[in-house]
């Protein structure tokens, strides 16, 4: 970042409403080309899936499995005279007749390159197949809703802590960076080793503590059971089951966030726009503001979206270590039951999912880069 | 070599140094003290390896911090010869055998539970065998008779006679029972000298009775015992050397690969560049534990093939950018323009002159990456993908957790792996600051 291109961000507000006009042109010009690049990436990444998990033939076990049970629940169902009337062993001969015709229809008899396309078109469509063993709660098979009924409690877990992970870094960073070299710096200096282990582990401390110890706190789950009626004491009780592990993530990840950004508001905080500012004689805060913060808000984003896909990776087992019923705790159970289309399934997810984070953050990216919002492309800072 | 010696001026370096040398000695000590075969037996060797270890049992140490100690495992053998037996011929068919076992118990806690081994010798017809129990205040109760066949083993809180016997509350088992104090208000075991006598008759010459006897205690060795009964230590002990090893050769497999792309792309450039830095860009949302995960469940749980996978999707891992920015610096070099007017070929200017100017960034970060694969094998095998022959640290929370260790109360289950795991990422990631700062000058006192 350069003075020349601070200087531009603070005319930037004041040009004709054109400008203000072009700068959302701008803005989304980047964000359609990062669409389309994570889309392509997506693509990729799901195409590996499907690679990785046929293999061994698995997929085309799960497609054939979902083509069984979609025509058998139809002969099944069907009242009609003709189909009603048959024997059990005339229904099952219909039944494999029409299965063929089916994995004939659907390409499952071609060969493995042109069905790994087949498998891909349905990964994207998150046309899943159906589970083995698990069932949803509304009682269906299908793994896409299994998969995006798990999801929100994933949201708001992740949410919650990310969001929160992101502000407490950022402020104590900032504080730490003001008091460089006291005692509280220090400390954290310290402490930053601690966040070599991961989320879960610390959360496995936390239930011991407070759950087992202390008994002050639940063990895991997303509510109390049975669930409370009124929205409040739902509300309430989601917030306490929320309590450790998103603590368990804060602390894992604060210390040597925190560290990170003080050092990098330390670094910025010496550059002569800064000495400038001070001589100008404006109060800390606004020259924290307006000369330190803003400039490095477009780094810190990306170093932000590192972590959280970190993050996202380690969700299956802190889910688990909680028993929250998310999509990794689900990913869990698959495991253990087996249930290969949901394992596969949740691959596609967590690739959605990777590649949505991915964009969001570009997005605000683009929001608070001055480069892309007043066009000072080719130069870098 | 100055480096190092710099790194003694950082506090945090020296204990973080101390951690690991404590590490690798606990791996030396477990390769030299148990070989990988018998460490592999020991923990999946089946019940006849563990038989007489305790449940659940908490170390022995957790005895210091007791008011009343927990009992320690009591096993008798009367085959090891130091039970005297007499052998009195009856009648012409029948010989009786009588001995007696007989123990110090010091503890007002009561044991687990007490299993008797029996091994007789016989062709046809198996001896008849009756126990009886002396406690110290002069008590004297039958506990049971049986036909003693080969390897018969009579677990006393099973036997439904005995408890009918004995005539207990609900709440009081048989074991307890024995050692229980009637004296006393409260439930309390009576310390002081017991015996179990034994007395056979066995019907052939020829035939002998021996037996086992094992009153498992609370406490065993030096970290107690699981739901199967396994010694913990040999699990922490070779989780040690895995966890080193598996943590090293993946970060140095997945960095120096990582390293050789972003070289090659940056000399190259062009397309090269171009689609290494695009590769790089879909390995950034390749949801790696997922991929594990798939990998664990279709194809091998073995260690060494997830180790495999760990180092391949490293590869064009997010230390790319890193290390091109730094070549793309170290390339416009006047050393390297001389080395090329001089006439060094690619391969020569990438592996002799480019790689060695990033060891400076390479060093700590390879050291600090160690600790996150030691917690990812630690995260796979408490999903239940543990590699499915070795003892490792995860496997060990992985069992305690699914037993419900937190619940119970078993908390040296997980705690003892736990602290492992602390201390390895603890060692590497203050070595890893401390290079750090020693290697990147810049942030030095930041």
């Amino acid at each position: 970042m350069n003075d020349a291109a601070l200087d531009e961000v603070k005319a930037a507000p004041t040009k004709k409403p054109a400008a203000a006009l072009s700068a959302v042109n701008r803005i989304l010009r980047y964000s359609l080309v990062r669409i389309v690049m994570l889309f392509i990436t997506v693509v990729i990444v799901i195409y590996l899936c499907v690679l990785v998990a046929n293999m061994g033939g698995y997929v085309d076990e799960i497609r054939r499995g979902s083509i069984r049970e979609e025509v058998s629940v139809a002969i099944f169902a069907d009242q009609s005279p003709d189909i009603k009337g048959l024997t059990s062993a005339q229904k099952k001969e219909l039944i494999e007749g029409r299965v063929a015709l089916e994995v004939k229809r659907l390409g499952l008899d071609k060969p493995f390159i042109i069905r790994s396309f087949i498998f891909l078109k349905d990964a994207m469509t998150l046309n899943l197949g159906f589970a083995e063993q698990m069932v949803s709660d509304s009682g269906s098979k299908s793994v896409k809703l299994i998969l995006l009924e798990r999801l929100p409690p994933t949201l708001v877990l992740w949410g919650a802590a990310n969001l929160l992970l992101f502000f407490l870094t950022l402020f104590i960073g900032l504080y730490l960076s003001r008091r460089y070299g006291s005692l509280l710096d220090r400390i954290t200096l310290a402490l930053a080793p601690t966040s070599s282990a991961p989320g879960w582990f610390y959360g496995l401390f936390l239930i011991l503590i407070f759950a087992a110890v202390l008994k002050v706190l639940p063990f895991g789950g997303m509510v109390d059971a049975p669930p409370p009626e009124s929205k409040l004491m739902y509300a309430l009780s989601l917030g306490k089951h929320l309590i450790l592990p998103v603590s368990a993530v804060i602390i894992a990840n604060v210390f040597l966030g925190a560290y990170n950004q003080r050092t990098f508001f330390l670094i910025y905080s010496q550059e002569d726009y800064v000495e400038m500012a001070k001589a100008k004689g404006l109060t800390d805060r606004e020259i924290e503001r307006k000369y330190v913060l803003r400039p490095t808000l477009p780094t810190i984003i990306t170093q932000f979206a590192l972590t959280i896909i970190t993050l996202w990776t380690g969700a299956p087992i802190l889910e688990t270590i909680f028993n929250w019923p998310g999509l990794g705790r689900a990913l869990y159970r698959a495991i253990g039951l087996y249930d290969t289309p949901v394992i596969v399934g949740s691959q596609v997810i967590y690739a959605y999912l990777l590649a949505f984070t991915v964009f969001l953050l570009d997005f605000i990216y683009a929001l608070v880069d001055p480069r892309v919002r007043v066009g000072a492309g080719g130069r870098k800072a | 070599m100055s480096n190092l010696r710099e790194l003694v001026r950082y506090p945090a370096a020296v204990i973080g140094l101390l951690m690991i040398s404590v590490l690798v000695g606990f791996a030396i000590y477990a390769l030299a003290t148990l070989p990988y075969d018998e460490a592999v037996r020991l923990w999946r060797g089946g019940e006849a390896i563990w038989y007489n270890t305790p449940k659940k049992a908490a170390p022995v140490w957790t005895n210091w911090f007791r008011k009343e100690d927990l009992p320690a495992t009591i096993t008798i053998d009367s085959a090891d010869g130091s039970i005297v037996k007499t052998r009195e011929q009856v009648s012409e068919d029948v010989t009786d055998i009588q001995f007696a076992y007989t123990f110090d118990y010091p503890y007002t806690t009561f044991p687990e539970d007490i299993s008797i081994y029996f091994d007789t010798k016989y062709d046809e017809k198996p001896p008849h065998v009756s126990l009886t129990w002396l406690t110290p205040d002069g008590r004297e109760i039958r506990i049971a008779s049986m036909t003693a066949e080969s390897s018969l083993v009579y677990r006393l809180d099973q036997d439904s006679k005995l408890e009918r016997r004995l005539q207990l509350p609900d709440s009081i088992q048989s074991h307890e029972g024995l050692f229980m104090d009637p004296e006393s208000e409260e439930l309390v075991a009576l310390p002081g000298v017991y015996t179990l006598q034994v007395s056979a008759s066995v019907f052939e010459p020829e035939s002998d009775v021996d037996a086992e006897v094992v009153i498992y205690g609370q406490v065993y060795g030096l970290a107690g015992t699981d739901h199967r009964r396994r010694d913990i230590t040999v699990a922490l002990l070779w989780g040690t050397p895995i966890a080193l090893a598996f943590g090293l050769l993946a970060a140095i497999g997945t960095s120096v690969t990582t390293l050789v792309i972003a070289a090659i792309g940056t000399w190259y450039g062009g397309w090269v560049d171009a689609l290494i830095q695009r590769i790089t860009e879909v390995n950034l949302i390749l949801p790696v534990l997922p991929i594990l995960i798939m990998v664990g469940t279709f194809y091998s749980k073995s260690l060494w093939v997830i180790l495999g996978v760990i180092i391949l999707l490293g590869i064009f891992g997010g230390g790319i950018k890193t290390y091109r920015a730094i070549f793309l610096q170290v390339k416009e070099s006047p050393y390297i323009e001389a080395a090329q007017a001089y006439g060094a070929n690619d391969a020569r200017i990438i592996f002799s002159y480019l790689l060695p100017r990033i060891i400076p960034t390479l060093v700590p970060n390879l050291v600090t990456l160690v600790p996150s694969f030691v917690f990812l094998e630690a995260a796979l095998s408490v999903l239940g993908l543990g590699d499915p022959v070795m003892p490792t640290w995860g496997k060990v929370i992985s069992d305690a957790r699914v037993n419900g260790a937190l619940y119970q109360g078993n908390y040296y289950w997980i705690l003892q792996p736990s602290a492992l795991l602390m201390l390895t990422g603890l060692a590497f990631s203050l070595v890893g600051f401390a290079l750090d700062r020693i290697f990147n000058p810049r942030l030095r006192g930041r």
